[in-house]
């Protein structure tokens, strides 16, 4: 009984936050001025205890297991959702149901949780449903617009149909050998045909919840319908558990099908990559711009994904963190800006310096450290990513995904220079930034200069996963 | 001495800059950063000169070592020897120029001068850092502040030419990224030069990862034919931008070739000399001839820079001692004449608002001070005797007859002839804009160098004169280097 509560502390956690608001909506209610405080006060609590009483081991028959690295990973996605809630409080504010939308968030990153923990293959299906069916809601919620809804149900279609694929991919394993533990299944595995079969359907779902190409059709017009605090969620906390848990499938449980898979994993990340960033160099809208640079980066993550060893591991959780930061900081001021003036697009941008220096300046932080410049944290991990992935690859895979920083550099310019250089008779004007999302930003923008900086931050990932 | 107060005054100066609330207080706090900086970069000099003399034959001297990613065995380890130290006084140099000319910048003067500072925190950790990682890092660091400061104090085709330097230069990261990975895993997870140049990696591993890396940082120092962001590059920037470029971010990419790329992969630097012959010398006499054709004064000056230092790759391909000192010391040299250069090129656009040759005329009566110093640093640009452009390409030279076979002398012939095309389009372009009668009225009434561009010239020209007249202290502290890099090329 102890050992439940401890080992599984960080859902605990989350379920509790989930039922206190579940009663303060049944309640008597709160106001949204009130609330939202209280919702991030609850979610600063919950990231920081995730620190304290930490012990590995497992549960219910080996199909929950925590260790070191999962709980750091819990972590990365507490503090991630923590952001969210301060980042989006312009739009979250105003929103009429604020403690539903944080139900039904909380939710999903519950479901994350266990899906990270997981040990079996049906709780990791039923996890990553928890976890993708109340993003799907949360797609809808900006409920007078239309493309909102037509994004929700995007999501919510092709989400079940990967979940079909899923299922079938699992039931396919269950029939060649006979488990679905993840403990038990490396050594049933053989590589005959319908096992290869079975895996390309399980990465295919995989594949779909990180968007990788070709698998990413839902997600751009997902993100633009959305508001900015689901986009970010969809494209921070999804795509960051969903990465891990690949990792952790692909090298703890198909490992002896290496062979078969590493081809397909190098081929995708190039895809991926060169088609997100050749996409991202139209887009208007500024949240299309970042879902496509966010297929790119995914790009990036499965480069490192060849490396299984801790190395690997440590670069993809460090990446994580680090693409935390960096998003929700260019989410934030897009949220921001777009809450007040209601603009979304990179030419709205043009002359904001002049008006809105400070967002400015998070923004082209955030910018270039998603395309990896110094000083910036993007660069370290960008760098780690690919030593990572250099440990393992050949000179010509390494090359290709340098260059493809080259074509990401032009496009993140792009929004750069829109808003330090190009000429605006009427650029928008001075946007009144909210404490809560002041201090939101500049956490992100704190942790872009110094995650990389202070190196220590990437030696405590490394310890945590090794 | 401690090397990181190298690396720490720019960045305190950079946060003072922060800091500052008004215009004044921004041009002041930069300009004592600057100066801090070229004290303690020549309290370096004499440190290490003392260190040598004392009989300290130490390849690499006031070495620090600090555990960065201890997982990954990055290090931030720090040391410099003589080259290292001649980079960073050309720097603080420039750098203090640089600072002094752009006194009268309006728009933004706060981010501007916080970008220049970052720029030379990038220069200054470059030259000093001994870890592949860290090195990289700072080259890159000065990636945001050049695309910023050309897009928005720049003039003309400014977001092309922005757009163009800021992807090319990444391209050329790209390479040299894929090359010290490369490196990091044949030398068995070491990123630290001191280790690298100790490992044997194999032949057939040197010969895919030099190109790489020398044409990556070829791109920075503009290599034929990666060459072409230098001409926009420089002309659109502001005038302490193009000094930075050429004067300081140009030199990276040749410090780089020779440290990074010749230095730990000699057999792949001996498989890949003649290409470097053919293309610097390819680049010489290209530079020179398109030089000839242009009629704008930056443009003429960003030419002549792919033309001269094509001189110091030329002395990197040609593999003697002699050469890569000749070659070190052009950049050196370079870096210096073209910063001032550009310094007066700018101080004449302030005035007359045209940068076109054909437009100045007589302008000697009105700017007596500005066309003296564009005369002088015209005559250093075509080697004249007595000033540093002579000195550096004359060692070159020499160094390259040194190989007595009939591709190098040949090569040696091409590059020298260069010279007399340099003499034609330097001797027209001082002509047209400093001698003969006033071409317009309204110059008669322009005012000569201020205080502070003064003191920018006199500092920079100090430096070409200290090493045309008296090139034998830089000589003595390049050619030990150059003798190590040679042993580790030939094998002994």
């Amino acid at each position: 009984m102890n050992d439940l509560f401890i080992l599984m502390k960080a859902e605990m956690a989350v379920t509790a936050i989930i039922f206190l608001l579940l009663f303060i909506k049944v309640g008597k209610g709160m106001k949204n001025e009130a609330l939202l405080p209280l919702i991030q006060t609850l979610l600063l609590v919950n990231f920081i205890a995730g620190f304290f009483f930490n012990k590995p081991g497992h549960l219910f028959g080996d199909m929950y297991h925590t260790e070191q690295g999962t709980v750091l990973l819990k972590n990365i996605l507490s503090l991630a959702v923590y952001l969210i809630s301060l980042v989006c409080a312009g739009w979250l504010k105003r929103t009429p149901h604020l403690a539903e939308f944080f139900l039904l968030m909380l939710s999903a990153l519950l479901g994350m949780f266990l899906m990270i923990s997981s040990g079996n293959l049906l709780i990791f299906y039923l996890a990553l449903e928890l976890s993708s069916i109340p993003v799907a809601a949360m797609a809808n919620f900006d409920l007078d617009k239309k493309r909102s809804s037509e994004g929700a149900m995007k999501m919510i279609l092709s989400s079940a149909f990967s979940s079909g694929i899923l299922l079938f991919g699992i039931s396919l394993i269950y029939g060649t050998t006979g488990t679905i533990n993840f403990a038990s299944l490396p050594a049933q595995l053989d590589g005959s045909a319908l096992q290869v079969l079975a895996f390309i359907f399980l990465f295919a779902a995989f594949a779909f919840k990180l968007s990788v190409v070709p698998f990413h059709l839902w997600t751009a017009d997902v993100y633009e319908g959305s508001p900015i605090a689901t986009t970010s969620f969809l494209s921070v906390v999804s795509k960051g558990a969903i990465a891990f848990v690949l990792l952790i499938v692909l090298y703890h449980v198909f490992r002896p099908m290496y062979e078969t898979w590493i081809i397909l994993l190098m081929g995708l990340s190039i895809i991926t990559m060169v088609v997100g960033n050749l996409f991202a160099m139209r887009q208007q809208n500024i949240k299309r711009f970042l879902a496509y640079s966010s297929i790119a980066q995914v790009g990036f993550i499965l480069a490192a994904m060849i490396n299984g060893g801790p190395a690997g591991f440590a670069a993809v959780a460090y990446f994580i963190l680090v693409y935390t930061f960096s998003n929700l900081a260019a989410f934030g001021v897009a949220a921001v800006i777009a809450s007040q003036t209601g603009k979304e697009n990179v030419d709205d941008y043009k002359g904001l310096y002049q008006t809105n220096p400070f967002l400015t300046w998070i923004m082209a932080l955030a910018l270039f450290s998603l395309a990896g410049i110094p000083p910036t944290a993007g660069f370290f991990g960008k760098l780690f990513l690919l030593t990572a992935a250099g440990e393992e690859a050949a000179y010509w895979f390494i090359t290709i995904a340098a260059l493809n920083m080259i074509i990401s550099l032009y496009y993140y310019l792009r929004v750069v220079r829109a808003m330090f250089i190009d000429k605006n008779e009427n650029p928008l004007p001075p946007v009144k930034t909210g404490p809560a999302e002041k201090l939101g930003l500049i956490i992100c923008g704190a942790g872009i200069v110094l995650a990389g900086m202070l190196s220590w931050v990437y030696d405590y990932i490394y310890q945590m996963i090794k | 001495m401690n090397l990181l107060l190298i690396i720490i005054a720019p960045l305190l100066t950079a946060l003072m800059v922060l800091l500052c609330r008004n215009k004044q207080q921004v041009k002041w706090v930069s300009l004592t950063g600057s100066l801090i900086q070229g004290a303690l970069a020549f309290a370096l000099y004499f440190a290490f000169r003392s260190e040598t003399a004392n009989g300290n034959s130490s390849q690499l001297l006031f070495e620090q070592k600090h555990i960065l990613f201890s997982a990954l065995n990055i290090n931030f380890h720090l040391g410099v020897d003589g080259i290292s130290v001649a980079m960073i006084m050309l720097t603080s140099l420039v750098v203090i120029a640089g600072v002094l000319v752009s006194w009268n910048i309006e728009k933004m003067t706060k981010e501007f001068y916080f970008l220049l500072v970052l720029l030379a925190l990038g220069a200054y950790g470059f030259f000093i850092s001994l870890d592949l990682f860290v090195l990289f890092f700072f080259l890159e660091v000065s990636v945001i502040p050049k695309y910023l400061l050309i897009g928005i104090w720049g003039s003309g085709k400014k977001e092309y030419a922005a757009n163009k330097l800021a992807l090319m230069l990444m391209g050329g990261s790209a390479l040299i990224l894929v090359g010290i990975l490369g490196l990091y895993f044949t030398a068995g997870h070491s990123f630290d030069i001191t280790t690298l140049s100790k490992t044997t990696i194999p032949a057939h591993i040197q010969h895919i990862i030099f190109p790489l890396l020398f044409a990556g940082f070829g791109v920075f120092t503009a290599l034929f034919p990666l060459h072409t962001w230098v001409p926009d590059g420089h002309s659109s920037a502001p005038t302490a931008g193009s000094m930075f470029l050429a004067g300081i971010s140009m030199k990276l990419g040749g410090y780089g070739c020779l440290r990074v790329a010749t230095y730990l992969l000699p057999e792949g630097a001996r498989q890949y000399a003649d290409i470097i012959i053919i293309l610097s010398a390819i680049a010489i006499l290209y530079g020179a001839f398109a030089t000839m054709m242009q009629k704008d004064l930056k443009y003429i000056n960003a030419y002549s820079s792919v033309s001269h230092v094509g001189f110091s790759l030329l002395g990197i391909g040609m593999l003697t001692q002699t050469a890569i000192t000749g070659a070190l010391m052009q950049m050196v040299s370079h870096g210096l004449m073209t910063a001032l250069f550009f310094a007066v090129i700018g101080m004449i656009y302030d005035r007359t608002h045209t940068r076109q040759v054909n437009e100045m005329g007589g302008l000697m009566r009105p700017l007596p001070f500005i066309s003296t110093v564009f005369f002088i640093v015209g005559l250093c640009s075509l080697g004249l005797p007595g000033l540093s452009g002579f000195v550096a390409e004359m060692t070159v030279f020499v160094g390259s007859w040194e190989n007595n076979d009939t591709f190098h002398r040949v090569a040696t012939i091409a590059a020298a002839m260069s010279i007399v095309v340099t003499a034609v389009y330097i001797l027209r372009a001082i002509g047209q804009t400093a001698m003969g009668p006033l071409k317009n009225e309204q110059f008669a009434t322009l005012k000569d160098a201020a205080w502070n561009e003064r003191l920018a010239a006199i500092i920079l020209l100090a430096g070409i004169l200290a090493i045309g007249i008296i090139p034998g202290w830089l000589n003595d502290l390049l050619r030990p280097a150059a003798e190590v890099i040679m042993n580790r090329v030939t094998g002994s």
